[in-house]
């Protein structure tokens, strides 16, 4: 068998957070808590170099995020070199920072796709979990993106303190001209980690949530493409977390840190590339912290043995880190998995009412991160 | 906005004239040796057949013109049936619209 043999295929969806400023605060954020820390950003030319290197691997979908992506103000020569080059090109962003010029100029330059994140239906809640006052501006920057005829996503992350608005935040959507409906239930990674029992909602609520979903969608007289992802906590088997690391996707962090899933810089006792001084040929193929988990000899049992191996990867390292210490276990989640009771215990124990003053949200600031790591 | 149903009042016929929807982005993808449909945040990897008649789905062509273009480029016959159905499906899927 030749070197090349188990050589993966390209990654197709390339991530670049382009900085972790940003004007939100989401409790909810998959951010890194230590952020803060996170030293300086790239540079215009190395972010295009980037670009370059991946599309000549294979890399088409391109997503641009952060923080705020509008916080950079070199998106729109991003956004041009990436169209040039021949990305499918979507812009993550809260829409702080959209106004009519940059939008008309990221139209100019290429961009394809507005995701456009809302934090609840109401100015209210919208402000309250964002920790900023957006709610209006957030649905003039939606009037704008139809003005401009981008196709729209609208993002809600779901969670305990909004999920049960499920129905008027699929009737602001539909009011916004939104084409496609991502309710997004909250990964736990990040600041959502931090925050898990204050933002995991009920069995309950998750149910009562896709039946107002189901609703919707039977009501609904015109396309609108509604994904309701469902929180893998109430589930028994692992989400196939980014199909396999080093399988299809490439994030590239603010400071060049290369990284096969977003949240993948927690690992310990890997090493991840940077691509201020590597090729992202090299970390794409070479590098050890992106072979590590590729393919199933990492696998421990109960997913050495396991016939569904190959369909769900023993699902997320990340959340088998922080959930066990050890990322080369099954994922809990999995009802195979010894430590599956952490999970059935984080669920049961978002059935507790608890005064919202016994643990306050941790809001993702610059100054908590600090605090959090100093 | 969307292609109408294909039913008997909407049918699919030689002059139909097929255009890839405006959602999507029609692409020779060399590393995957593929024609893709991208989309926000998505890919569909064609097979070699639907990508040599979607490259074709300009929104001039009509269906007539394209089955021609390919029988004549790949020596064939006889391949409307074949054309048509698959125009069907990706009317369905809403890949296509007809203009």
């Amino acid at each position: 068998m030749n070197a090349r043999a188990k050589v993966p295929g390209p990654p197709l969806w390339l991530l670049l957070e382009l900085t972790y400023r940003c004007p939100l605060h989401c409790a909810f954020c998959y951010n890194p808590t230590d952020f803060a820390k996170v030293g300086a950003e790239l540079c215009t030319e190395d972010w295009l170099r980037v670009l370059r290197e991946a599309r000549a691997l294979g890399a088409v979908q391109l997503g641009l995020s952060g923080g705020e992506p509008l916080a950079r103000d070199d998106l729109e020569l991003i956004v041009a070199e990436a169209h040039r080059l021949g990305f499918y090109i979507n812009l993550i962003t809260s829409g702080v920072g959209l106004n009519e010029t940059r939008i008309a100029a990221l139209k100019a330059a290429g961009l394809d796709h507005i995701q456009l994140s809302f934090q609840d239906s109401s100015k209210q809640m919208n402000d309250f979990l964002s920790s900023t006052r957006t709610f209006d501006l957030k649905s003039k920057v939606a009037a704008l993106i139809k003005q401009y005829d981008y196709p729209m996503v609208l993002n809600v992350v779901l969670h305990r303190l909004n999920i049960d608005h499920v129905e008027e935040i699929l009737n602001m959507a539909d009011r916004l001209g939104a084409e496609y409906v991502e309710l997004a239930n909250t990964q736990y990674y990040g600041w959502a980690w931090h925050n898990r029992d204050q933002l995991m909602p009920s069995r309950a609520q998750v149910e009562r949530a896709e039946a107002a979903t189901k609703r919707f969608r039977e009501r609904i007289g015109r396309p609108m493409q509604i994904y309701f992802v469902v929180p893998d906590y109430f589930e028994r088997r692992p989400k196939p977390c980014m199909n396999g690391l080093g399988s299809i996707f490439l994030t590239v962090t603010p400071d060049g840190t290369a990284l096969p899933c977003h949240a993948a810089r927690m690992l310990p006792g890997l090493e991840f590339p940077n691509v201020r001084d590597s090729s992202v040929e090299h970390v794409w193929f070479d590098s050890p912290g992106f072979n590590h988990f590729r393919g199933d000899d990492w696998m421990k049992e109960p997913c050495r043995s396991c016939p569904e191996k190959a369909r769900d990867f023993g699902g997320c390292r990340c959340q088998a880190f922080l959930m066990t210490g050890d990322a080369a276990n099954a994922d809990p989640v999995c009802d195979l998995s010894p430590h599956h009771h952490l999970v059935t215990e984080a669920v049961a124990n978002a059935e507790r009412q608890r005064p919202p003053e016994e643990k306050p949200l941790v809001f993702r600031t610059p100054a908590n991160s600090a605090t959090l790591f100093p | 906005m969307s292609a109408e149903p294909i039913n008997a009042a909407n049918p699919i016929d030689g002059a139909s004239i097929p255009a890839v929807d405006r959602r999507f982005r029609l692409q020779w993808e060399a590393a995957q040796n593929a024609h893709v449909l991208l989309y926000p945040e998505g890919m569909i990897k064609l097979n070699a057949s639907a990508g040599e008649i979607l490259k074709r789905c300009d929104g001039k062509a009509t269906l007539a013109d394209i089955t021609a273009n390919l029988e004549k480029a790949f020596e064939a016959s006889g391949l409307s049936g074949d054309v048509f159905a698959f125009i069907a499906m990706a009317v369905e899927k809403k890949w296509v619209t007809l203009l």
